[in-house]
């Protein structure tokens, strides 16, 4: 988020469209059988309709906000279609971070020491995430955190990395309020800055407040604002090419 | 289901029928759940589509169409759409459309019968609608219906504003604009506590200050209500409807012991239930002339429906119609009096019988009258009157009140009199009672000033609460009167019929069930020289004189209430199924559960007829229809 470019939906030449024939690309390449999976199950056309993509709305809680020095400490996995996010279907999982947790992150998640001194390393609940992954659109809110803990955590443990198309509501807000940060003047004259924020941005929506935040209800939160974002300023027709990144 | 998804759980966990699950079984149902999320204005459900899956509305709010096109029902956070077409064939029966963005929660079929055929509370929750439920017990009807269960506190949203009665009428109208409330308390510092002496609102300052052109600098307590009507903080929401209802206020101030917590107004009640009747009510202070009252009294039975459908009683139920009813004739006399100009002498309009009682339902004449000032000249004044009153009487026929065919109308010159003319009237029908005459004036004895000098009103009132008592052959033959219609009991507590107009053997709910108690009730209140109008609060001001056992009372409540019950729903069944509602009932369309405790209702009835004609030596009383 360094620059207002890097959250706007990029420009069409930087985004690889041709993401199934990528994919294709990866199935051959990639030695770890559950990333061949991944990749064999495929991926849309850029062309699909969303009301066709099967969708997965994915949220990691984490002990910081760098990949390469901070871990996972627990994912959520919604899966769901612009018809139905399926309560049933979703999954949490606690994991043990490779890194010692802080007191600051403890503070926001509400996992403590004791929560993961049981809990599994991410390498024994990969088999149960990759069942949900394949075939599916990842869905976040603020690409850089699950797209870049996910990959570093998979070279970790599998000995090499991954890559996929997500689509990231955030961004889709980003691109919605181009101009959130009032000038000096604005500031001066009593305008405040728009919030992309998950629970800001579900509230322009007229989407509930959750009380809890686990990986889990921000999954389905990401989820349910993706469905709002659609029915408000796209549609159900618009091509999965136009928004994933 | 997983523990981090607690928040919808609890959530649901909040509102019926959801409130009473099991855990178990709610984690189930949340398990199931597939959510999604509409854009206000699209549509949710089409009419003949499969029907699969029950609708939770988790946030937003939901707008139900009947199939004609009209409007049924309005749903928000924690309500529930969809069953009856799952009830029904699975095909949607009442098409749906967010009328807010709205998240809703998929509860699937298979989930949807599971819990219909594992939890009764569910069970008994989504048949409310279907009509099965209103063939069903008087036993389940305790619980639903929010604004029984919810007190008036919920609605206060902030501290009450108030200023000094000393105040200028400018000065209030800045404070009332400044703080935003449509409702200015006046208060004085009198020894340690503030003292509340009156209320001004938006529509006082509208049609007294406005209106009559007074200058700012008039003192508000000129033209502020006293004799304020309030309602205590521990009331329910539906006691503060019955209250505005009755009083025709559209605020209340909440009492705490001596102390205002805060001011509720109509629009609260109307925004914390949008399908209550004083939405209805309020619909109709904004219309500007008959046709517009016309369009919206179409609305009248649905809103009955919609009652009886959420198990409001028959006390809540008669008080919201008599308030609708008051609410039109009220809306046209200010019609009438905008077209016709001032009255040139003080009135007030009477409603009587039913509308008086607060006991008013869906079949109804209008019965009313007007009372004069003392100073009322016919040749001067009563033109206007004859026209005032000949406007509201058409009104009302054109919003579905019938004009009465016993003409107990203002129309009528002799129900349009002066206040001393009418205190002869009652002064003679107590005084000199004669049996037929009073047959036909039993309809006074439930009177109220609805409109205009509402004092008149209370004069007369109070002259028969004085009088009545003191007249025991008054009271004799009133009691005679009582007893010529008795319940359709047989010997051996077989139903007694009659054949109705199309030739079915029916009895009559109203003629043979309600009227005889009301007309009971009526000789017993105002013996205790009671003021009370409505029969529940007449046989409270009863038990107040030891005149009746209070276990017999009781049971008489009771009866009212459950022959109320089950002639209401079976008018509301009547409208449902696009019949015209009427009284007359066939043992056949009943349960056997009514059908049992209709017989013991009938027997309570008949044991208080005997106690009557004791009580008032009212003798043998002739078997008139």
């Amino acid at each position: 988020m360094s620059s207002k470019k890097s959250t706007d939906l990029q420009p069409q030449d930087q985004v690889p469209t041709d993401w199934p024939a990528r994919y294709q690309a990866l199935a051959l390449e990639s030695r770890h059988p559950l990333l061949k999976a991944f990749y064999q199950a495929g991926c849309v056309s850029a062309d699909t309709p969303m009301s066709d993509v099967p969708l997965i709305a994915m949220d990691f809680e984490t002990t910081g906000l760098d990949a390469n020095q901070h871990s996972i400490v627990s994912v959520g996995l919604v899966p769901f279609t612009l018809k139905g996010i399926q309560l049933g279907r979703a999954r949490h999982w606690v994991v043990r971070p490779k890194l010692p947790l802080h007191q600051t992150s403890i503070e926001i998640h509400g996992i403590t020491h004791s929560d993961i001194d049981d809990a599994p390393d991410m390498s024994e609940i990969l088999d149960e995430m990759f069942s949900m992954l394949n075939g599916r659109i990842p869905v976040v809110h603020y690409r850089d955190i699950e797209r870049r803990f996910l990959d570093v955590a998979l070279k970790w443990r599998l000995g090499e990395g991954i890559r996929f198309p997500v689509l990231d509501t955030m961004a889709i807000e980003a691109h919605l309020h181009p101009n959130r940060r009032p000038t000096r003047w604005q500031q001066w004259m009593g305008k405040k800055p728009v919030s992309i924020r998950l629970a800001d941005s579900r509230g322009r929506y007229g989407l509930p407040h959750y009380a809890a935040h686990n990986a889990l209800m921000d999954a389905a939160a990401t989820a349910e604002l993706l469905q709002a974002q659609i029915h408000h300023h796209f549609s159900p027709d618009t091509p999965i090419g136009d928004l994933w990144l | 289901m997983q523990a981090e998804l607690i928040d919808i759980r609890n959530h649901m966990a909040q509102y019926p029928p959801f409130d009473e699950m099991p855990e178990e079984l709610l984690d189930k149902v949340v398990e199931s759940i597939e959510v999604e999320y509409f854009r206000a204005g699209t549509p949710i459900l089409d009419l003949g589509d499969p029907n699969t899956w029950l609708f939770y509305i988790r946030s937003g709010a939901v707008e139900l169409f009947r199939r004609s096109g009209e409007l049924y029902n309005r749903v928000g956070e924690g309500d529930i759409f969809g069953q009856i077409g799952l009830l029904m064939n699975r095909k949607v029966r009442f098409p749906a459309k967010a009328l807010e963005d709205t998240l809703t929660y998929r509860i699937p079929s298979e989930t949807f019968q599971y819990l219909f055929e594992n939890d009764d509370n569910f069970a008994d929750f989504v048949e409310i609608e279907d009509h099965s439920r209103l063939r069903s017990a008087l036993s389940r009807r305790e619980k639903s219906n929010d604004l029984m269960t919810a007190r008036v506190t919920r609605l206060i949203a902030r501290k009450p504003i108030s200023a000094p009665s000393t105040v200028r009428l400018q000065e209030a109208a800045r404070i009332m604009t400044d703080q935003g409330v449509s409702a200015l308390l006046l208060m004085d510092e009198e020894g340690d506590k503030p003292l509340l002496h009156g209320i001004i609102t938006d529509r006082d300052l509208r049609t007294r200050a406005v209106t009559e052109a007074l200058p700012s600098e008039t003192p508000i307590s000129d033209i502020m209500s006293e004799g304020l009507i309030t309602i205590k903080s521990t009331a329910f929401i539906f006691e503060a409807m019955l209250t505005m209802l009755h009083n025709n206020v559209h605020h209340l101030p909440v009492m705490e012991k001596d102390e205002v917590r805060g001011v509720i107004a109509l629009s609260d009640i109307v925004k914390y239930e949008s399908q209550s009747s004083l939405y209805l009510v309020s619909n109709i202070y904004h219309q500007q002339n008959v046709k517009g009252l016309k369009k919206i009294s179409r609305d009248v039975r649905d809103s009955f429906v919609r009652m009886v459908n959420e198990d409001a009683n028959s006390h809540m139920i008669g008080s919201a119609m008599a308030g609708i009813g008051r609410s039109f004739t009220q809306r046209l006399l200010e019609l009438g009096e905008e077209k016709l100009g001032p009255p040139p002498v003080p009135y007030c309009f009477l409603g009587l019988g039913s509308m008086a009682r607060d006991e008013q339902l869906v079949v109804t004449d209008q019965d009313n009258a007007m009372i004069l000032d003392d100073s009322f000249v016919p040749e001067e004044h009563d033109a206007y009157f004859l026209a005032l009153a000949k406007f509201v009487s058409d009104g009302l026929a054109e919003c579905g009140y019938k004009y009465c065919t016993g003409d107990i109308m203002a129309t009528n010159p002799k129900w349009r009199q002066p206040l001393k003319v009418w205190k002869e009237y009652f002064t003679d029908w107590i005084e000199n009672p004669k049996a037929e005459a009073l047959l036909n004036s039993n309809i006074f004895f439930d009177l109220d000033g609805i409109h205009g000098n509402i004092r008149f009103a209370d004069e007369l009132k109070a002259l028969v609460a004085e009088r009545a008592s003191n007249s025991q052959r008054f009271l004799t033959l009133l009691a005679r009167n009582a007893l010529n219609r008795t319940p359709p009991l047989g010997f051996f507590r077989t139903f007694v019929l009659e054949e109705d107009g199309q030739h079915r053997k029916t009895f009559n709910l109203k003629r043979r069930g309600t009227a005889p108690l009301s007309d009971l009730i009526r000789v017993h209140a105002l013996a205790c020289g009671s003021r009370a109008q409505n029969s529940f609060d007449r046989l409270s001001a009863i038990a107040k004189t030891k005149l009746i056992i209070e276990e017999d009372l009781e049971n008489l409540q009771d009866a009212l209430e459950f022959i109320s019950i089950v002639r209401i729903r079976h008018q509301a069944l009547a409208i449902e199924e696009g019949r015209e509602p009427d009284n007359n009932v066939r043992p056949e369309d009943l349960s056997p559960f009514e059908r049992n405790h209709l017989k013991d209702a009938f027997q309570i009835v008949s044991n208080a007829q005997k106690f009557l004609r004791f009580r008032y030596n009212a003798g043998v009383g002739r078997n008139v229809q």
